[in-house]
């Protein structure tokens, strides 16, 4: 529509511009002011309309109002600008011919419809938006409701249908919910545990800090716990469980509820105790078993001041026997019976017996008289053996050697007190069994010692604790050296070094005697070879080399073979090496025995009989062996030392000489330590002789030096 | 223990929601007493207030019809609030018919809201999510369902991103929205800043006292900061400006003072 110039329609437009101009400021609208005078437009022409009309209707002004509110115009300062400029200016632009009272009374009416309009709609707008923004948030409500509802329905899904028990209890104990899994550990019935209170659960088997956990939770000063709590059920029977108490709070901190989380470990426990019981015990006799026996003997011993022990320590005596004849099964029988005769000697509190292995046995008393009653319970055990013993129909005797150790606690480790008793048993079993002793101090020492050793040896093989030394063989004619005499050293990391007395025997018993003796018979040889080189070419004759066989050597089958092997490995002639036997070991000696000796002699190898003169000496026998040498035991050279020796002596040397040079073989003679004493010995014919007047056993270097100093004169 | 997904906060209409209280500058009804209570408060420190939110929709309005204009026809609105006359879905459809709009809040009555009011319309719809956890607004059904992710996007950040505070990371979240656009994709966005506003900012800083009250505090950021939002966007023109400021219909010196407090800004994506 274009609008005439300053006609009715271009002055209905300036009344909405203006009027767009007074209200916009006042407006929420996101419409640019063009726009809302756009809005206007129309609403001006209403009231144009309504101003001029026949018949006036205020009802034209209300819609204005209302119209107003629609256009996002709100503010009461909207519609009172909006009033201002229509009284202003709507019957200015608008007006007719009308007398002029007229229309400003119907401006007026149109005002009022306005106001009362805007006010209408403002009002319905008002309570639609009040109404649908409470809806919304009804239905957000409702939609947090159903998530929440659904949550909860997961955690009571959860609660149910875990299979660790759980119950919510007041911070007074009272219970308040609990799940199924709770429920059937107390046995099934849920007032069993709901509605009861949780200080009513006490148990005899309650930790010292059980309850003073619990109290402290309630108080608030815990957050949580973790016990191990027995529970009586209903039916009596016990619960066993792994506790986990929770102090739940409220939002703003403080104590509210407490959660406690159980797993019923009854049947585990049981288990654990059956397992504890089956390693504990011995499965034979039912006994405890040295596991058990130890940890009381520790737990004794660690008493502290005041707790004294006795011990009894039981071997049966020829129970290897039993075994060997009757088989193990009537063994084990023995054993058992055995097992209930000492168990009924040992029933006072503080006494246990436990099966330590085999037929060792072991009583402990730890009552208020140790000393009294430790004799008293060796002298039951002696007696509980008297009976014999029925099995398979035959009556066994059965006797026992006992060591008993008895002392105060605090002094000494279990194993220590366990080792005296066993040293203090095998001395009750070297006295002829069937009896008890009493372990003492020095005893122990000796025997410890020894036993010290023994477990030592074999280690100190492996670790080169061994060396050789050699002592000069000596010619008596010429006072050259023609070889010496291997003597095997240890040196132990705490004792330093040990003789061969020390621990031969010990590695005799062991059988521990084979690898050493190898290992020194290889040493020995590539020693025998390192000489041959260094005196190939001198005038001096070729060293030899003298090594022990001891009696368990003698015997074992790798002899021959391994000296053949070794020989040969070193590329030495049989003829450098000299095998001394001892007398002793060939007492009695059968041609089996016999045999490997002769074999290495025919070989080359000499052999020479040690030690002569100490046993039996049967002369008789010499014809037999396949020796060669024979070396005079020092005991005949003692004599000798004094001026002038004694003539028996004498007379006795000067015979075995005579023999052994009428059946071939030549003489050694030990422990010469003085010229005097070497001039005799050459006299009466000796052939060659060693001892500390030549020199010491030494490193091998040393027998270089004699050997050197011998080839120059 | 954080909480699960599938259990949201309860609803708690005593205490103040930053979406409702917008809705009361902007003149309307959809709110209680302790948001009209929380928004008298603000307005004793800044009584204009009403007009920048007026002039944040009416450069909304610009922006839309702009990005409609240029031939983008989905809309993803961020922090969309209580829809009121004049809305993003009403503006674009009336620019392109058909064009698709998802709004964006994690205010559950503002999106129940929405929803009742979006009834019907089946080109727009309503996510409850939170711009901080950008992968659950774009994996959202709605999303899924109305917006195809090959097409560009018009992102509309409009006076949300003052409320999310630098140690939940609201340059990683656009960056993370941007990434998922497509080319010729556009980013809506104004901020609040103590830039422009026409008072000193000691008094502005009574306004942002109150936000922290409300537990929704009030972020001002520098241009230079806000700025930093657009990286990886080519600026429309006129660039970083106060909002009406920005490609106006009408002399921009009619504007109440308060109209240039912030600024707004549209970028595009090569």
């Amino acid at each position: 529509m274009i609008a005439e110039p300053d006609g009715p329609e271009d002055r209905l437009r300036r009344f909405a511009t203006i009027w767009s101009r007074a209200v916009y400021p006042a407006t929420s609208t996101s419409l640019t002011r063009p726009e809302f005078e756009e809005l206007l437009l129309p609403l001006a022409r209403r009231l144009s309309g309504a101003l001029r009309a026949r018949t006036f209707d205020a009802a034209e002004g209300r819609a204005v109002g209302a119209a107003l509110v629609d256009a996002h115009c709100t503010d009461p300062e909207a519609l009172s600008r909006a009033l201002d400029c229509v009284d202003a200016y709507l019957v200015l632009y608008c007006g007719d011919d009308r007398p002029q009272e007229d229309l400003r009374a119907r401006s007026a009416r149109l005002q009022h419809a306005m106001a009362a309009g805007f006010a209408q709609a403002l009002r319905a707008r008002t309570l639609a938006e009040q109404e649908s923004i409470a809806q919304a948030a009804l239905r957000a409500q409702g939609v947090v409701a159903q998530a929440l509802h659904a949550s909860e329905a997961r955690f009571r899904a959860v609660f149910e249908g875990a299979a660790i028990g759980i119950g919510i209890a007041d911070l007074d104990g009272n219970v308040l919910e609990v799940n199924g899994a709770l429920t059937r550990m107390f046995g099934g019935s849920e007032q069993n545990v709901r509605g009861r209170n949780v200080r009513e659960w006490t148990h005899a088997d309650d930790a010292p800090q059980v309850w003073r956990l619990y109290e402290e939770l309630v108080r608030g000063e815990r957050e949580h716990y973790h016990v191990e709590k027995a529970f009586y059920r209903p039916d009596g029977t016990v619960l066993w469980t792994n506790l986990t108490v929770s102090l739940l709070r409220d939002p703003d901190g403080n104590p509210q509820y407490q959660l406690a989380l159980m797993e019923d470990t009854t049947e585990r426990r049981l288990l654990n105790l059956r397992l504890r019981y089956e390693a504990t015990h011995d499965a034979l006799t039912g006994l405890p078993n040295r596991t058990l026996f130890f940890e009381r003997l520790e737990k004794v011993l660690s008493a502290g001041e005041g707790q004294r022990f006795g011990l009894c320590y039981l071997d049966l005596d020829g129970f290897k026997t039993i075994n060997d004849s009757l088989g193990h099964a009537a063994g084990d029988r023995l054993l058992v019976e055995v097992a209930d005769r000492l168990q009924a000697c040992a029933t006072a509190p503080g006494e246990m017996v436990a099966r330590l292995g085999g037929d060792e046995f072991v009583a402990l008393t730890t009552g208020p008289d140790t000393q009294r009653e430790v004799d008293e319970l060796a002298a039951r055990i002696m007696n509980a053996l008297v009976a014999p013993i029925s099995v398979d129909g035959r009556e066994l005797t059965v006797r026992g050697s006992i060591g008993v150790v008895e002392g105060a606690a605090g002094e000494r480790s279990a194993a220590e007190v366990l080792r005296s008793a066993d040293i203090t048993m095998y001395r009750a079993k070297s006295a002829g069994g069937n009896r008890f002793e009493v372990a003492d101090a020095e005893a122990d020492a000796r025997a410890i010692t020894r036993h010290g050793l023994t477990t030592a040896l074999p280690t100190a093989l492996e670790r080169g604790e061994f060396f050789i030394e050699y002592q000069p063989l000596v010619h008596l004619g010429d006072g050259s050296v023609r070889g010496a005499e291997a003597l095997v050293r240890w040196l132990h990391p705490q004792h330093g070094v040990l003789g061969p007395d020390r621990f031969i025997p010990l590695a005799e018993h062991t059988g521990l005697i084979v690898p050493l003796g190898r290992w020194v018979l290889e040493q020995s040889v590539r020693q025998a070879r390192d000489w041959r080189e260094r005196y190939a070419g001198t005038p001096s004759a070729p060293l030899r080399i003298n090594v022990n066989l001891s009696p368990c050597q003698l015997t074992h089958p790798g002899l021959v073979q391994d000296t053949v092997e070794i020989l040969q490995a070193e590329g030495v002639a049989p003829d450098a090496l000299c095998l001394e036997v001892t007398e002793s070991a060939l007492i009695g000696a059968d041609d089996d025995l016999l045999k490997p000796l002769r074999r290495l002699a025919e070989m080359g190898v000499d052999i020479a009989l040690d030690d002569f003169g100490t046993g039996y000496s049967n002369l008789a026998n010499l014809r037999r062996l396949p020796v060669s040498i024979l070396k005079l035991d020092r005991s005949f050279t003692q004599s000798m030392q004094q001026f002038p020796a004694d003539p028996v002596d004498l007379k006795i040397v000067e015979g075995i000489v005579s023999l052994a040079h009428s059946l071939d073989l030549a003489v050694t003679v030990e422990g010469v330590e003085t010229g005097a004493q070497a001039e005799q010995l050459r006299i009466l014919g000796c052939d060659t002789a060693q001892g500390w007047y030549y020199a010491r056993p030494g490193p091998p270097e040393r027998l270089h030096e004699l050997a050197l100093a011998d080839a120059t004169p | 223990m954080e909480r699960p997904a599938w259990a949201p906060r309860s609803i708690d209409i005593s205490v103040p929601s930053v979406a409702r209280i917008y809705d009361y500058y902007l003149g309307g009804s959809h709110n209680f007493e302790v948001d009209r209570e929380a928004a008298r408060r603000a307005m004793e420190f800044m009584p204009g207030l009403p007009k920048i939110m007026q002039a944040n929709r009416a450069f909304m309005r610009r922006a839309v019809r702009y990005a409609a204009g240029e031939g983008i026809t989905q809309f993803l609105d961020i922090g969309s609030g209580i829809p009121t006359y004049g809305n993003v879905h009403e503006v674009a459809q009336t620019a392109s018919p058909g064009a698709r709009v998802v709004y964006v809040d994690h205010d559950p009555v503002a999106v129940a809201h929405s929803q009742a009011v979006l009834e019907g319309n089946e080109n727009a719809g309503v996510v409850a999510a939170d711009l901080r956890k950008p992968g659950e607004i774009l994996s959202s059904p709605q999303v899924e369902q109305l917006i195809d992710l090959k097409r560009p996007v018009a992102l509309l950040l409009v006076a949300i991103l003052h409320f999310v505070e630098d140690a939940d990371d609201p340059y990683g979240a656009v960056a993370q929205l941007s990434d998922a656009l497509a080319p010729g994709s556009m980013l809506v966005l104004t901020h609040a800043s103590y830039e422009g506003i026409p008072l000193p900012p000691e008094r502005a800083g009574g306004t942002v006292d109150v936000y922290k009250d409300l537990r929704n505090p009030l972020i001002m950021r520098s241009r230079e900061e806000i700025a930093r939002f657009f990286e990886g966007y080519d600026m429309v023109e006129p660039g970083l400006v106060p909002m009406p400021v920005w490609r106006p219909d009408t002399a921009p010196e009619d504007e109440d003072p308060y109209a240039f407090s912030g600024f707004a800004g549209v970028g595009r994506t090569a």
